[in-house]
């Protein structure tokens, strides 16, 4: 008997631990909720689509975070796709067995770098370059797109979305490395029978295989980018207007919270950044579990991808 | 035949492309490193491991109070984490992988993809404000609920690669199965926990955002864990954004200290998995 009643305490011990985890999810999103309920009174439905953001005045809208948290990280990922995926390709497909471990090793540790001193970098060495030699070239030849006129701050929406972009490779490297692994061999071996190259072999068996599961590691990669705060704050310029060039600072839902949570004037203004932050909560949800249904729906491995 | 030279072509120039991204995507690696060690090496002295930060505008000072700080959250966010991240792990690991257990693997899956900084809010709402204080507790709570899904998917993956002869040899003797889990499996399974967590304390200690208004910074040394506490990832931010020369220094210099902890951590991980695999 005493045998018995152990295992029961012992299962329902271990069940109440997953229970809470579940819990703590739970009450994750209905905390933000309740905190972020006086602005959502106050607001409604035009809080996301409102672009005033005037403590003074009480008037709170999200739009120009929006704004700069989409185009932040479409930046990014424009950026970081073709490298991320590529060096996936290269090291599943093609590189030679001792070049494959160090170079995913070394891609592995820019993850693990942390975003405070992305942020340092990108202040001290990548705004300076930026606002010395990439804007003023870019300015010079692409200058006729609304997307890179105006003075080159170095500081503003570009370095954010290069910033970006280097965070989330590794996520997207990673993930993308487990699901062409997840592709069996026998697609490849049947596309080399047909006289397939190596290039067309990867395009025809091996990346329209792992379709879903690619998309599933880009979608991975976004949904960093759409919340990596400390990074982009200290390059963005936080400014809350929407501009077309990529020269002009911005701000992105993640940096409002971090620059004006503790400093906030009123209670609606606190609520207000909660509701950002229920915002980034909602949009980061959605994008993960669709990533993660992605990637499992390859058979992919997930490896836990470190940040 | 010129169709052949085509698609060898469109071969190589597409096998260059990826070889030249793979190169790519670790050219930042080195650009961000070198000029942390190289504008970082000159700011580490003595004064900075061993003093605490001067007022505005002075030159000197350091920043120990920071680095003990940033100690004492990982501790504590460990102390809050472990607990209950083994306790699930054990839970999914010996549950199949559907309904809740699956719930639950799928959830922890999730949370890792959450901003820190809502998670910082959490934080914020769930202990700076009964409390009406910040505190290293709501800093360390913060830390846990990010560590919390790491600790769980990797415990538990270890205690699955525990061989289930090992288990069933117990039960066979008529161990009960609470008996088995505690004393034959967990033990088994250790060094991989072990690297887990250290995996997962090297993922937060860089943590900036979700400590901005929980440990939110302090100037002096905490005396104890219900005040405001400084940590190195903040002590960076607030230096770095600001106008004087020697603060940013000490930015770089603490930079060099919070990756070098960091990559510490993960080196030993990585140690101590090699260990279990001899």
């Amino acid at each position: 008997m005493p045998i018995v009643s152990g295992d029961a305490w012992f299962r329902a011990l271990t069940r109440a631990a997953g229970a809470t985890f579940l819990g703590l999810m739970l009450l994750l999103g209905s905390v933000l909720t309740i905190t972020a309920l006086p602005a959502v009174a106050r607001f409604g439905w035009r809080f996301p689509f409102t672009s005033t953001w005037d403590p003074v005045a009480e008037q709170f809208g999200g739009l120009p975070f929006i704004y700069g948290t989409a185009v932040s990280s479409l930046l990014a990922l424009l950026l970081a796709v073709p490298l991320g995926i590529g060096a996936a390709i290269y090291l599943v497909e093609l590189a030679p067995a001792g070049l494959r471990a160090p170079i995913g090793f070394l891609i592995e540790l820019l993850a693990a770098i942390p975003s405070v001193v992305y942020g340092l970098w990108g202040i001290f060495v990548l705004a300076p370059w930026l606002s010395h030699q990439l804007e003023p070239a870019l300015g010079t030849w692409l200058g006729f797109l609304p997307l890179f006129q105006g003075p080159p701050y170095g500081v503003g929406m570009l370095a954010a979305g290069i910033v970006l972009a280097i965070m989330i490779v590794p996520i997207i490297t990673a993930v993308a490395q487990d699901v062409l692994h997840a592709v069996p061999d026998h697609q490849r071996e049947a596309a080399i029978a047909l006289g397939a190259t190596r290039w067309e072999t990867t395009r025809l068996a091996v990346l329209r295989y792992g379709r879903s599961g690619l998309i599933g590691a880009v979608l991975l990669g976004l949904g960093r980018a759409l919340g990596e705060t400390m990074a982009v704050t200290m390059v963005i310029g936080n400014r809350p207007e929407i501009a077309a060039s990529l020269f002009a600072p911005g701000y992105t839902l993640a940096s409002v919270v971090a620059n004006e949570f503790t400093e906030a004037t009123s209670d609606l203004h606190a609520a207000a950044l909660v509701e950002i932050g229920l915002l980034l909560f909602v949009l980061t949800v959605l994008v993960n579990v669709a990533a993660r249904l992605l990637v499992r729906s390859v058979g992919g491995v997930m490896r836990e991808a470190r940040e | 035949m010129i169709r052949l030279d085509v698609r060898r072509l469109v071969d190589v120039t597409m096998r260059t492309f990826v070889a030249l991204a793979a190169l790519l995507a670790i050219v930042p690696l080195a650009l961000i490193l070198g000029f942390v060690v190289y504008r970082g090496a000159e700011g580490v002295d003595l004064a900075l491991l061993t003093q605490l930060p001067r007022p505005v505008g002075q030159v000197g000072g350091g920043m120990a109070n920071a680095i003990v700080g940033t100690v004492v959250l990982l501790g504590l966010a460990t102390v809050f984490a472990l607990p209950l991240g083994i306790a699930a792990a054990v839970y999914l690991a010996e549950s199949p992988d559907r309904g809740l257990p699956g719930l639950v693997r799928f959830l922890a899956d999730v949370l890792t993809g959450i901003p820190s900084i809502v998670i910082g809010i959490f934080a914020y709402a769930v202990v700076v404000v009964p409390t009406r204080r910040f505190s290293a507790l709501a800093g360390g709570v913060a830390l846990a609920v990010i560590m919390l899904p790491i600790v769980i998917r990797t415990s538990e993956e270890i205690i699955r690669l525990v061989p289930a002869a090992l288990r069933e040899a117990a039960l066979a003797l008529g161990v009960p199965q609470w008996k088995a889990v505690l004393r034959i499996v967990l033990p088994a399974a250790r060094t991989g926990i072990v690297t887990g967590v250290l995996l997962a304390m090297g993922r937060v200690a860089g943590e900036t955002a979700p400590l901005l208004f929980t440990a939110f910074g302090n100037q002096y040394w905490s005396r104890g864990v219900d005040e405001p506490i400084a940590a190195l990832p903040l002590q960076i931010f607030a230096y770095a954004s600001s106008p004087f020369e020697d603060w940013h220094r000490q930015a770089w210099a603490g930079a060099l200290v919070l990756i070098a902890l960091v990559f510490a951590l993960d080196v030993v991980a990585r140690v101590v998995t090699r260990k279990r695999g001899e």
